[in-house]
């Protein structure tokens, strides 16, 4: 079940350029200089195993990675052409255009479903001349969970199962409408259930946004990516079109890695 | 970080014990004597809650409830023309609350904020315990305190204040407040997940905002507790009152004018002369009753508040 | 392809940036106000009171007609007498009724009738505890207005904090060496007394120091179980009158002579230098504590 990949002949336009970043925390070393140009309008996963540095990376991408004590990065990160981490650029504002999704469903608990899908909006100043309803319903369904939650809208968000907060945690980054949506695992803590509910959901969201995710799970990333990334130990290791990285890897050790020799 | 004092503590302890293994019955013994201790707990919570019942009761006897609770004029004391309302000591006791919480409330808040969401490690490891001397100052030099320095500085600005009023010990115990509703509030929003800052501030949202439409929010149940345990501390503040306050029973709510708060009713009675077993001597027990009765329901409030913070924070 | 607004400039303005920095300052205000307050009323106190104080205001019985001579004696001593009496007696309680709650009584149900009771009188005024003390020990158990029926009252009235402090203490020693030492064959109380009080007594130390500290300064219950306002001895028993040093501050505080305010202002002192002492020892007996965990 593998996706049409893209032609191969024209190299689609970079949304984000990756030269050359290093992570820190504390004096511990994570990331050790990533190179990575991330297409716009795909899905690029990142796979290695625990502790190499992926949520590192993609927190780097929007600058939550300089919210933890001690941390701090270089190196370059070109969103379009601007460096995000040029001194005059705010990170707060970089976050409206690179969205993220947690782990972990993180709902507002003090909020309805209703106050979640808007906090972004609300929280930013940003509701405008918009209505409520409409930019509610229009990310709901673009979250896949519109049915589902249309007559307890005023419910508290934590009141939802773990599947349904983590749609309505991707409900809530779209409806802010970003470019580019980092997600983290976003399906680690869900059943098989939920997750295929949230791959489905992927493809449809890739025409519109970029497409980051981090993901162990190997099979996930053959079948809603179109390009992977291998990370081991802060470096890349490999990074080409999914099919190939799956089917023909360059390098001994991704081999090795979704052989499931290790990791 | 290892941990070496079993190696160096335990084989003597080992050999003691194995010599003295034959302790059965001194066991029971002391597991009793310690339960006897914890018990004492117990006997004071009776022993307060039928002290001021049994006394009131007689008070009671002499005083009919409609005329305690139905009567806006007090005056155990005055020979003829005797009035045992309590509305006007109820009276004193909430405007002076209520101003030490419009002091200790905001203040209090953005203390807890400021120390937990912004400043650096250390401007908080000495701000913390600075806050905490407040709580430490004797009631008894708050009271000084309101009585000589404030009150006659805020009567430069405040034309009609009296000498002995509402407004001057309501702000001073305010200020003895700030660092219970601090502290506590600062638990509550520490006790906030991380992962919720993160989903803000991932949306784009600026510091402030997720602050105080997102954290805050969530700790609403711990800053509610704290404010329900600061105005249980604030019916029940004595000292300060007594000195300040020009201890009037007047049935009023202008700041301005002096009152008698239930406590400090109950100290101008127990420091004179009114002889024992009289109907006035009885009536501080009656005061005290209703006094005891407001704070439980402050504390008990309190109790349900962090019972939920706790169930939350778990979850 | 996405209709939509052009991107947000990254480099741009935002809204709200200098209400943040407003608000930030606010904070800091709430912060230092309250402490300019507490400075403004030390300094106060120290620069009426620190003259009046020598040998004599130290040493002498107050006087009711000179507010120049007289002195804190009968206070201070009816303090001392006050607070060994408290500590006597709270102590040994507080502790007991401590190990009880945290190495015999988790999930019994006297435990959790006590964690009640507890909770609840952290939250009793004062005033209240004086009201038992009138009732039970000055009435009921005919103690009279003693020195013991005052430092029986103040016992209780600390006790909560002196549970709880030593709770604290108890929950710092790992649960590993309790089962070490009950591996090793030892009873539950070989096991708290020779393994897990050594370990916890500088905590509840500590603790102990501070409610202390807060008996010390308590004045509205002493007022209710009828310490004297004005009395020219110190105490020479456990049945004698007596008065204390908050006790002494108070009556000068209210008495209507403006030039009695100095002796006040110059008790205050006294007793905040006290508590300071109190306090140091405290948190030189925690940090001693500190280093020697791991
Ligand atoms: N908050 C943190 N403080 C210190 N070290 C961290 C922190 N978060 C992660 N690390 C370390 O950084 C490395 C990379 O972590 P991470 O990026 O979370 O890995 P991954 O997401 O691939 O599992 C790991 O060695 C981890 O121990
Ligand atoms: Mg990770």
């Amino acid at each position: 079940m593998t996706l049409p990949s893209p032609p191969p002949t024209t190299e689609p336009a970079m949304k984000i350029r990756v030269s050359g970043l290093k992570a820190w925390f504390g004096t511990h070393e994570v990331l050790k200089g990533i190179d990575l140009p991330i297409p716009a309008r795909e899905v690029t996963a990142i796979i290695g195993p625990s502790g190499c540095g992926k949520s590192t990376f993609i927190r780097c991408l929007n600058r939550m990675h300089e919210l933890v004590t001690g941390a701090r990065s270089e190196g370059q990160v070109l969103l379009d052409d601007t460096d995000v981490y040029a001194p005059e650029v705010d990170p707060v504002l970089l976050r409206r255009r690179v969205g993220m999704v947690f782990q972990k469903p993180n709902p507002f608990p003090s909020m309805s479903i209703r106050e979640n899908v808007l906090a972004g909006l609300r929280l930013t100043k940003r509701m405008g001349g918009r209505k409520p309803a409409e930019v509610c319903e229009k990310a709901l369904r673009q979250a896949a969970l519109w049915d589902e939650v249309k007559d307890k809208l005023d419910k508290p968000g934590t009141s939802l199962s773990g599947g349904q907060q983590q749609r309505l945690c991707i409900a809530r980054t779209l409806a802010v409408d970003p470019e580019v949506v980092l997600m983290d695992e976003p399906c680690s803590a869900l059943d098989p259930i939920a997750t295929a509910r949230i791959e489905d959901l992927l493809h449809d969201l890739r025409r519109d946004y970029t497409i980051i995710i981090v993901t162990h799970n190997l099979q996930q990333a053959t079948r809603v990516s179109n390009r992977t990334g291998f990370f081991l130990q802060g470096e890349l290791v490999e990074f080409d079109l999914t099919d190939k990285i799956f089917t023909s890897p360059q390098d001994r050790r991704t081999e090795d890695y979704i052989t499931g020799k290790f990791g | 970080m290892s941990a070496p004092a079993p190696e160096v503590a335990l084989p003597a302890v080992a050999a003691r014990t194995r010599a003295q293994r034959a302790s059965g019955p001194g066991e029971r013994v002391i597991e009793l004597g310690l339960a006897a201790c914890s018990a004492v707990s117990i006997v004071v919570t009776v022993g307060i809650v039928l002290v001021l019942v049994f006394e009131a009761a007689e008070f009671f006897r002499a005083v009919p409830l409609t005329k305690f609770f139905g009567d806006t004029e007090w005056t155990p004391l005055f020979k003829d023309n005797q009035h045992f309302g309590i509305w006007p000591l109820v009276m004193g006791t909430l405007v002076t609350s209520a101003i030490a919480m419009a002091v200790a409330l905001p203040f209090g808040l953005l203390a807890a904020i400021y120390l937990s969401e912004y400043a650096a490690p250390r401007t908080r490891r000495m701000l913390k315990p600075a806050l905490e001397l407040l709580a430490g100052v004797p009631t008894i030099v708050y009271g000084y305190f309101a009585l000589t320095v404030l009150t006659p500085f805020l009567q430069q600005f405040i034309p009609g204040l009296a000498g002995g009023n509402m407004l001057s010990p309501g702000i001073v115990m305010g200020i003895l407040i700030i660092p219970m509703v601090s502290s506590l509030a600062e638990d509550a929003i520490y006790a906030v997940p991380d992962s919720l800052r993160e989903g803000a501030l991932g949306l784009g949202a600026g510091k402030l905002p997720t602050i105080l439409r997102v954290v805050v929010p969530s700790a609403w149940s711990g800053i509610a507790a704290a404010m329900t345990l600061a105005v249980s501390r604030a019916i029940g503040e004595t000292m300060i009152v007594a000195i300040a306050a020009g201890n009037q029973a007047k049935f009023t709510t202008d700041p301005r004018e002096p009152a008698e708060t239930m406590t400090a009713y109950i100290v101008n009675i127990s420091k004179g002369d009114i002889p024992n077993g009289t109907l006035e001597y009885r009536t501080i027990f009656a005061v005290g009753l209703v006094l005891f009765a407001m704070t439980l329901t402050m504390n008990l409030i309190t109790y349900r508040l962090s019972r939920r913070l706790r169930a939350q924070s778990r979850a | 392809m996405k209709p939509g607004p052009p991107p947000i400039d990254i480099s741009g303005r935002r809204e709200g940036v200098w209400f943040e920095r407003g608000f930030v300052w606010v904070c800091r205000v709430a912060i230092v106000l309250p402490l300019v307050t507490l400075v403004w009323l030390l300094g106060g106190v120290i620069a009426r009171g620190l003259g009046r104080i020598d040998l004599g205001f130290l040493l002498d019985a107050p006087s009711q007609l000179d507010a120049t001579t007289g002195g804190i004696w009968p206070a201070l001593m009816g303090s001392l007498w006050l607070i060994v009496i408290t500590a006597a007696v709270s102590l040994p309680v507080g502790v007991g009724a401590a190990l009880y709650l945290e190495e015999y009584g988790k999930r019994t149900r006297l435990g959790t009738v006590v964690e009640i009771a507890i909770a609840n009188l952290a939250g009793v005024p004062s005033i209240i505890y004086g009201m038992l003390g009138l009732g039970l020990f000055v009435r009921w158990m005919a103690l009279g207005e003693t020195v013991i029926a005052g430092a029986l009252t103040l016992a209780l009235l600390v006790l909560p904090v002196v549970i709880m402090s030593s709770r604290e203490a108890l929950r710092t020693v790992k649960d590993s060496l309790r089962e070490a030492a009950l591996g090793l064959g030892a009873t539950r109380w070989q096991t708290t007394r020779h393994v897990v009080l050594p370990m916890a007594i500088p905590g509840i130390l500590t603790g102990a120091i501070l409610a202390i500290s807060r008996a010390i300064g308590e004045t509205a219950p002493l007022v209710v179980v009828g310490a004297v306002a004005f009395i020219l001895y110190a105490p020479d028993g456990l049945d004698a009158e007596y008065t204390a040093l908050p006790m002494q501050i108070f009556q000068w505080t209210s008495n209507p002579r403006r030039e009695f305010l100095t002796n006040a202002a110059a008790g205050i002192v006294v007793l905040m230098f006290t508590l300071f002492l109190l306090n140091s020892i405290a948190i030189l007996l925690r940090n001693r504590f500190q280093k020697r965990m791991y």
